[in-house]
């Protein structure tokens, strides 16, 4: 509404706008732009007075450091666990969502009991979760990591699809069960292509949440398999920090959410305005 | 193509008891409508037979096979629902071949059912589209044929023009029954609109609250409605409802009104009233069989009724007239030009011969 009736009055209105719209860009872009010039800054350029704006030239030194002591299998670690968790948590909840969305699993009240499973604050299971984990032999496995994100997902994800296959018209999925398909044949021809952008949605931010998890990584993990996150803090030292590292770190592990959001944008904007119609 | 038998059908959606016995046969080939008021159990039935609602009591067989437990895939029906049940994802074409590619037919025979189907219904050049881009009657055809290329036994229906405008669901309803006549498929047809009914049925299955009020060919339920409800919902305008009492009149049998005046019955209905003088009666007569008196003497069995012309409709063909008859609004359909201004008196021939007398305790047509 406010935009047709901005068009009209034509130029100077809008030129204000993109002049706005550029500020606050660059604002909210600046702290992503000086992560990445540290990065291929040198050790002089990064401490120097006045701050250099952008390096003489680009040092890729700092990530050579980070390939050649294997600090980037931590990146590596966290695609497993973040990816195969996420996976996991999609097929899994997606399924449980159908089944509280079209069969009434549970009633009303089993949909709340899981999401509020979700709003428990990970600090105040984290040390129990350790003790158990120390009892099975999980602590610093692939397992005990991908089940943790697993079980921690599940119920957004089952919140979240629950709501796109409400949203999806019932005659749909009848007409293609009159017409010859099983339920299964349903879901995959007809609830899933449906929820598309519901799913693609909710399958990044299931992975983002994955993937930045820093509190139950850094307690069920060792040595083996330890996610960017935590050893982003190795580089944080008591006489000093390694500028270099953290920046070079920090860009590699941006750089997969930044991948993935871009290609899924299309997916992201709708996937989240229908939730948000839906309330 | 199949004929449908139900028997005992008992439907229950938790308290609401929505099917109260229903037994009813639709016959191979034929055209069925279930029609009544919102709530009155049509999708139910509908859907039950369906088989996407499972039923609480008695059979329903398809082709003589019994299919309560079978699945909704393995009962060889095709179905078209209000909203068109289109996928916004695939083309049209896609949309059309949906049913087939879920069934396995070879790509080949779909392309040959598709293409027909497009070509009975005009919408062959629409194929590549996708359902967005389609007009509601545009996409109404669609759906239809994905019903058709199926080649199903059995069509249902559930209100598939409801949300057109008048003048396609004229069109469209002109459509479905030509369609009816060259496929020659069984098909029941759910709506609330009488129109659709009485032009489309062979058969109507009139329900109210979960029970058959009345079934058979449109006019044997226009003309002889076993209940006051049918009587009142087939025809439009609706049928007039006059509270009077039935009183005896030399050796005859009379319509005495609220307001006084009597109406002498015909010596055919006399007979059949015979014992049941002197009693609370509903008098029923149809705005079509009230005309205007021209003359002194009045036919056997038409009575004269002296009115003022209260509110007056015309349409062009036919006038509307609402008038006050026996202490109630009373609608009359005369000729374009056989009333004159608003407020004028008209003496009105009321036809006897067709009118209903209903008992008001029990609703049933005398
Ligand atoms: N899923 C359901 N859960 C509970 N009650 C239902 C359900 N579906 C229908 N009913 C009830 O069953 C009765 C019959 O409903 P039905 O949908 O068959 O009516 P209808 O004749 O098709 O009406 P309409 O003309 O409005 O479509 C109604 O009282 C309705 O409230
Ligand atoms: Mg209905």
């Amino acid at each position: 509404m406010s935009f047709g009736y901005s068009r009209r009055r034509g130029g100077g209105r809008l030129l204000l706008r993109y002049v706005l719209a550029s500020a606050v860009t660059v604002i909210f872009l600046f702290p992503v732009y000086w992560l990445f010039m540290i990065s291929f800054k040198t050790a002089d350029e990064i401490y120097h007075v006045p701050p250099v704006w952008y390096p003489s030239q680009l040092q890729l030194g700092s990530y050579l450091v980070l390939f050649r002591d294997g600090d980037v299998l931590a990146i590596l670690n966290s695609f497993i666990v973040a990816g195969v968790s996420s996976l996991l948590a999609m097929i899994f909840g997606t399924f449980c969502a159908y089944s509280l969305a079209r069969f009434r699993t549970g009633g009303e009240h089993l949909a709340m009991w899981i999401i509020s499973q979700r709003m428990i604050p990970p600090i105040a299971i984290v040390f129990p979760i350790f003790l158990i984990y120390v009892h099975f032999g999980w602590v610093d496995t692939y397992f005990g990591l991908i089940l943790l994100y697993t079980a921690f997902n599940l119920p957004y994800v089952i919140w979240m699809m629950r709501g796109y296959i409400a949203d999806i018209p019932l005659e749909l999925e009848e007409s293609a069960l009159v017409d010859g398909c099983t339920r299964w044949q349903t879901l995959w021809k007809v609830v899933f292509p449906m929820a598309r952008s519901g799913l693609m949605a909710t399958a990044v931010f299931t992975f983002v949440f994955a993937w930045n998890d820093f509190i139950f990584a850094l307690i069920l993990t060792r040595t083996e398999v330890i996610t960017f996150p935590v050893q982003l803090t190795h580089y944080f030292g008591g006489q000093s920090n390694f500028w270099s590292k953290i920046a070079a770190m920090s860009v590699l592990g941006t750089l997969p959410i930044f991948v993935a959001v871009t290609i899924m944008q299309r997916y992201l904007v709708r996937g989240i305005s229908l939730g948000a119609v839906k309330g | 193509m199949a004929d449908v038998r139900i028997a005992g059908l008992q439907k229950y959606y938790g308290a609401v008891h929505a099917l109260k016995g229903i037994d009813l046969h639709v016959g191979e080939g034929e055209f069925a409508i279930f029609v009544g008021p919102s709530g009155c159990g049509k999708s139910t039935l509908l859907r039950t037979i369906a088989g996407l609602e499972q039923l609480d009591g008695g059979t329903i067989a398809i082709g003589g096979q019994i299919v309560n437990d079978m699945r909704p895939r393995d009962r060889n029906i095709a179905m078209v629902f209000q909203n068109y049940a289109l996928y916004p994802y695939l083309t049209v074409y896609d949309n059309v071949a949906f049913g087939l590619r879920a069934r396995k037919v070879v790509e080949p025979e779909i392309k040959r059912r598709v293409d027909e189907a497009a070509a009975m219904l005009g919408i062959g050049p629409l194929l590549q589209r996708y359902p967005r881009q389609l007009s509601g009657g545009q996409r109404q055809r669609v759906a239809i044929g994905r019903a058709i290329v199926r080649q199903a036994q059995l069509f249902l229906f559930d209100e598939p023009l409801s949300n057109l405008d008048a003048k396609l669901r004229d069109e469209m309803r002109g459509e479905i029954k030509r369609l009816h006549r060259e496929i020659a498929t069984t098909m029941i047809y759910v709506t609330h609109d009488q129109v659709e009914a009485m032009t489309l049925a062979d058969k109507i299955v009139l329900l109210r609250d979960g029970r058959i009020e009345q079934l058979g060919a449109p006019l044997d339920l226009f003309e002889r409605p076993a209940t006051g409800f049918v009587a009142g919902f087939l025809g439009s305008p609706s049928i007039n409802l006059i509270p009077a009492r039935l009183v005896a009149r030399g050796n005859g049998a009379a319509i005495a009104l609220a307001t006084g005046e009597t109406l002498a019955l015909p010596p055919g209905r006399t007979e059949a009233l015979a014992g049941k003088a002197e009693r609370q009666v509903i008098l029923g007569i149809r705005p079509q069989h009230i005309s205007r008196a021209i003359g002194g003497k009045m036919p056997s069995g038409v009575a004269r009724v002296s009115a003022k012309a209260d509110l007056i409709q015309p349409t062009g063909t036919r006038t509307f007239v609402t008038s006050h008859v026996g202490g109630v609004a009373v609608t009359v359909e005369l000729g374009a030009h056989d009333v004159g201004a608003q407020g004028s008196a008209v003496d009105y021939a009321v036809d006897l011969n067709r009118s209903i007398l209903i008992d008001p305790e029990t609703d049933k047509v005398l």
